[in-house]
């Protein structure tokens, strides 16, 4: 039974999102994000377990396996993408192929975290960029096209060297599937090199620092509720990717005691959090800044990844339940937060008529829900209590007590702070009256957008705080 | 020895496609050189699916995929290229007439 | 472990009718300041209700985990009951104050909307049973402040609050990662008189690193110097905020966080044994004579008591350090006394800025005359803070002075002195001028708020009441029922007298 909902998963959103194409747009675009929503969930209930599609059994055929961490990535993407799909729902200013492309991601990403084969990865990684990178385009104008072209350039570079990993692997081991390889896995320069390529390949995807350089304009130019899934769900595919490479495929590489590897993503980590938030510090505008908090935020991310490498590397109980349970909650906290801030940002944008903070500010007094919204986003991102950020940055500090990083302590605390220095820039003109040197007026009267849009930014961002209290749930769920 | 010369080839043709895509100055120059790198790597597959008698045919079923998802990729990078292209000439022609008007 | 349902409802009776204050239109005032009042009077009587139950032997206590390990934990004691009762007492009349003060200025949804959530803040803040959730409200409560510090919106009102953030936003990170040490070296249990760190087997070193972490996180907010630059600051905040931050919320949730790890994180008698007593009396001692030493140079009124809090609130952790009996209920009626006196003392200030246009000093002359209630209201306070007998600032320093005496501190009875000295100096000379100077002319900017009163109702009854609790807390202090009597009671449970 699970079996075909499993397929399901990736095959509902695809054919309905094939089916915009013929149908009346709506329509079909309904019953495939109520069903990509409802399979999402149901995920949550059903056994980890390995399929073999269609009967072939590796190496020959093709595997998809469900844990722990895909099941709740999937859900993850189900709910996050359910309310952005609300939030386009009521956008009547989205074209309308972004349903088929939406759906498509939507799928594609369903696909990635269920494969557990090397070469179907690149795939799914490649569909998913395509997609991702026509959601850029649905905007019109020559700058949203050069973001987007600049997008589809790093995304297939990417890809292409993820698959020069894979084919290295191949040739060494002549097994593509995840689980036969990593008990193949040796030590040598083959498997090294390919390790490299490809980690190389999805920091390109992940817009890890110093490959980040397409994501701030792409992010920045995409309709609102593109770079709400696209910052929230589709760069976390490369870093999931990341973690299944370092902490699973080649773990018995890279957990090896004398293993230094962990300390270069740790310092990319690093680098990003402060190159990222110090650029969202100082953007003249608002959808900027938020995309580069991602910047930032995905440096935690990575930081996060090196810490648990360096884990594995002090005992040999691999990716135990702590830690990955861990990763997932702080991906999660990002997803629903910067969700949320990107539909709010984007909202206040269109109120206005305007990007720039400084012409935002009676736009943003004229939206206390979207205001709200960005608050409890800044509070889940910079981990203030009580959010899921919170608890994510408190297993993210207690991990690196243990493994006695202090140096890697204080930057989380410091990106936190960074975080709360450029959410402040917002918030605080959310809530100046301008009396004094810059009189708050508006360059244009405000446009009408329907206040639901600010409201459905709101529930997301609200998500990432209230989520904090399923915390129990959520840890001792599988325990 | 072949298989040697086959390997270190894709290899090469992986690099130069890095190199042009560090190098091109057109858009058009970008894509080619993501698509030269492609072929380096189809390269290095088939070389690998060389040392089996008879081929082993995992390696080309991965590059009859892989040419697919590279010719997909493609066609929506020239869509953009065109698009790029048409926005530039509205761009050139707007600003025209508003030369014009002043 | 049973769960009691009742510390999450204190929680609730503000936090609920504050988030949907939020959404209540500018307009409705009458529905707004009903469900503001009604609110307040119900938590009122929840705590009421509580401390009756507290004093019968029952417990309150209310979990809920978040992690494994770590759990929100929310007890109601003795030390909370005190913070709990002086917090829903004053939040009801800074309330009804706030209702009048704010009559016509704009953004009052979101002004009540704030103020509701930092009560329920400060009510966390005194029901934390463990570490963990103490670290949760105290960020709650800088979250929740900060949209009031900043109400008027205005460049320096932001400015001020930029400051406030800064110190308290970095404060709360050093504090978390205090938190977060200890939860690594002894986990995070219940707070328990006596505290969990002596018998861990764990190195010198690694607790002091903590009580340096978690003093400064502390500290900030109790404004210990050097620490307390943000208070001054935050002065541009509308009256009853200034109010409320500094009788009730934000310095008192220091002041209360220092109480709670000295006593039931460490354990006084481990804290004196490793010496970490003595770092905490000397720079609440320092705090003390510097807070008064500038008080006395400002000419701003609201300044002028700003600096006025920095030295009275570190008397709490004064009493704290001083590791005895008597010293410690000096410290921690002093919670209660020191609210009472200066929430007095800032509506006082608040009503002469909000009917006369005063807000200096020197425009202070003869006011007395002007609004003789108010400026008796005003007078009790200052004279409470100097000390003088019967009133409740008297209480305070007497068992102070008893703990110095008691400790064999002579200095600190010499840095009581020498404080309350300075308190006369820069409140005497101000209650001279408003009371038999003669007044101006003309008043800076004179409003007519009332037909009967010398002001608005709402500004001058609450000032009164609370005036009126400066001299009750003092002459009634031999009473079983009034703050004295209960912090002995407590007391008495923490050293095991």
């Amino acid at each position: 039974m699970t079996e075909w909902g499993l397929a399901a998963l990736v095959v509902w959103p695809l054919l309905w999102g094939a089916l915009t194409l013929v149908m009346p747009v709506r329509w079909a675009a309904l019953p495939g994000v109520l069903g990509g929503v409802f399979f999402g969930t149901w995920v949550l209930t059903w056994a980890p377990q390995s399929v073999a599609l269609g009967g072939w059994l590796p190496p020959l055929g093709l595997s998809w396996r469900l844990d722990g961490v895909s099941q709740f990535m999937i859900a993850l993407v189900a709910w996050v993408g359910g309310l952005s799909s609300l939030y386009a729902w009521w956008d009547r200013s989205l074209p309308s192929a972004f349903w088929g492309l939406w759906l498509g991601v939507w799928a594609a990403m369903n696909a990635l975290l269920l494969t557990a084969d090397v070469f179907h990865f690149y795939v799914t990684l490649e569909l998913l960029s395509v997609a991702a990178v026509a959601l850029v385009a649905l905007t019109p104008g020559p700058a949203a096209t050069r973001a987007a072209f600049r997008y589809l350039l790093v995304s297939l570079t990417g890809s292409m060297l993820f698959l020069l990993g894979v084919a290295l692997l191949y040739g060494r081991y002549g097994v593509l599937d995840m689980l036969l390889l990593r008990d193949a896995m040796q030590g040598d320069g083959i498997t090294a090199l390919a390790l490299a390529v490809m980690t190389l390949g999805l920091m390109a995807k992940a817009a890890v620092f110093p490959l980040h350089g397409w994501l701030p304009q792409a992010h920045a130019k995409a309709q609102t509720v593109v770079s709400a899934v696209l910052s929230a769900l589709v760069i976390k595919a490369g870093l999931y990717g990341l973690l299944r490479l370092w902490l699973d495929l080649f773990a018995p590489l890279t957990s090896q005691p004398d293993s230094q590897a962990g300390w270069v993503l740790a310092l990319l980590g690093t680098v990003a959090i402060f190159w990222g938030g110090y650029q969202a510090f100082r953007t003249p505008a608002l959808k900027p800044l938020v995309a580069w908090s991602t910047v930032a935020q995905v440096g935690v991310l990575v930081l996060a990844l090196a810490l648990m490498v360096e884990a594995t590397t002090r005992d040999s109980d691999g990716l135990t339940e702590t830690l990955w349970r861990g990763w997932v909650w702080l991906v999660a906290a990002h997803a629903l937060a910067k969700a949320g801030w990107f539909l709010a940002a984007g909202t206040v944008q269109k109120r206005a008529g305007e990007t720039r903070l400084a012409g935002l500010g009676v736009a943003l007094q004229r939206s206390p829900l979207s205001v709200f919204a960005m608050a409890l986003a800044v509070v889940s991102l910079a981990g203030l209590p009580l959010s899921m950020g919170f608890l994510g940055k408190w297993w993210l500090l207690s991990l690196a007590w243990e493994l006695q990083a202090w140096l890697w302590l204080a930057v989380s605390l410091l990106g936190s702070l960074l975080t709360l220095a450029y959410g402040w820039r917002v918030l605080n003109l959310g809530l100046s009256t301008g009396h004094g040197a810059e009189p708050l007026t508006p360059q244009a009267p405000l446009q009408t957008v329907p206040t639901r849009l600010d409201a459905v930014a709101l529930i997301l961002s609200a998500l990432s705080v209230l989520g904090a209290l399923g915390g129990y749930w959520y840890w001792e769920a599988g325990a | 020895m072949n298989e040697v010369v086959y390997l270190y080839g894709a290899l090469g043709v992986v690099l130069i496609g890095f190199y042009g895509l560090a190098r091109a100055g057109h858009v058009l120059q970008q894509l080619l050189a993501v698509n030269v790198m492609g072929a380096g790597v189809f390269m290095l597959l088939l070389a690998l699916a060389t040392r089996h008698t008879p081929a082993d045919a995992v390696p080309q079923a991965l590059v009859l995929t892989g040419i697919v998802v590279a010719i997909s990729t493609l066609a929506l990078g020239l869509a953009l290229i065109r698009r790029l292209a048409v926005e530039a000439r509205q761009a050139e022609k707007r600003s025209d007439q508003e030369a014009l008007h002043d | 472990m049973s769960q009691s349902i009742w510390p999450w409802l204190v929680l609730m009776t503000s936090a609920l009718p504050g988030l949907v204050i939020f959404f209540i239109p500018e307009t409705r005032r009458t529905l707004r300041s009903l469900l503001n009042v009604g609110a307040a009077l119900v938590k009122l009587q929840l705590v009421g209700l509580l401390l009756l139950g507290l004093y019968a032997g029952e417990s309150y206590h209310w979990q809920l985990p978040l992690l494994p390990g770590l759990t929100l934990s929310l007890k109601v004691d003795a030390l909370a009951g005190l913070f709990l009762i002086l917090s829903a007492v004053l939040w009801l009349l800074t309330t009804l104050y706030a209702i009048g003060y704010l009559e016509h200025s704009p953004h009052r949804s979101r002004f009540f909307g704030f103020f509701s959530l930092c009560v329920s803040a400060t009510a966390g803040v005194a029901m934390s049973a463990n570490l963990f959730t103490f670290v949760v409200f105290y960020e709650l409560l800088t979250l929740a402040t900060w949209p009031l510090v900043v109400h008027r919106g205005t460049p320096q009102a932001l400015a001020a609050g930029r400051v406030y953030l800064r110190y308290t936003l970095v404060s709360g990170s050093v504090l978390l990662l205090g938190a977060v040490t200890l939860h690594a070296l002894v986990g995070t249990p219940e707070f328990v008189p006596g505290g969990y760190v002596s018998d861990a087997d764990v190195a010198q070193v690694w607790l002091w690193a903590v009580f340096v972490l978690l003093l400064i996180g502390l500290g900030v907010k109790a404004a210990l110097v050097p620490l307390h630059g943000w208070l001054p600051r935050a002065m541009v905040a509308p009256a009853p905020v200034s109010a409320l931050l500094h009788a009730v919320a934000v310095v008192k949730a220091g002041a209360f966080g220092i109480v709670r790890v000295m006593f039931e994180v460490f354990g006084i008698e481990f804290a004196a044994d490793l010496g970490m007593a003595d770092l905490l009396l000397g720079l609440a001692a320092l705090t003390i004579v510097y807070g008064s030493w500038r008080a006395l140079f400002e000419s701003d009124l609201k300044k002028r008591l700003a600096f006025s809090t920095v030295s009275q609130v570190s008397y709490v952790a004064l009493g704290v350090a001083l590791a005895g009996p008597l010293g410690a209920i000096g410290g921690l009626i002093h919670i209660v006394h020191q609210g009472v006196m200066k929430i007095t003392l800032f509506l006082a200030a608040g009503n002469y800025a909000e009917t006369l246009g005063v807000h200096k000093v020197s425009e202070l002359s003869g006011v007395g005359r002007r609004m003789p209630w108010t400026t008796a209201a005003f007078t009790l306070g200052a004279l409470g803070m100097i000390g003088f007998p019967p009133l409740a600032g008297f209480v305070s320093k007497w068992y102070l002075g008893l703990g110095a005496w008691e400790a064999e501190a002579n200095w600190v009875l010499a840095v009581l002195l020498v404080s309350g000295l300075l308190n006369a100096a820069y409140f005497l000379p101000l209650l001279y001028r408003a009371w038999f100077e003669s007044p101006p002319a003309q008043w800076p900017q004179a409003q007519r708020l009332s037909r009967v009163f010398e002001t608005h109702a709402l500004l001058l009854f609450p000032p009164l009441v609370t005036a009126s609790l400066v001299v009750l807390l003092g002459v009634l202090a031999g009473l079983n029922v009034t703050s004295l009597g209960w912090v002995q009671w407590l007391v008495k449970r923490e050293f095991a007298l």
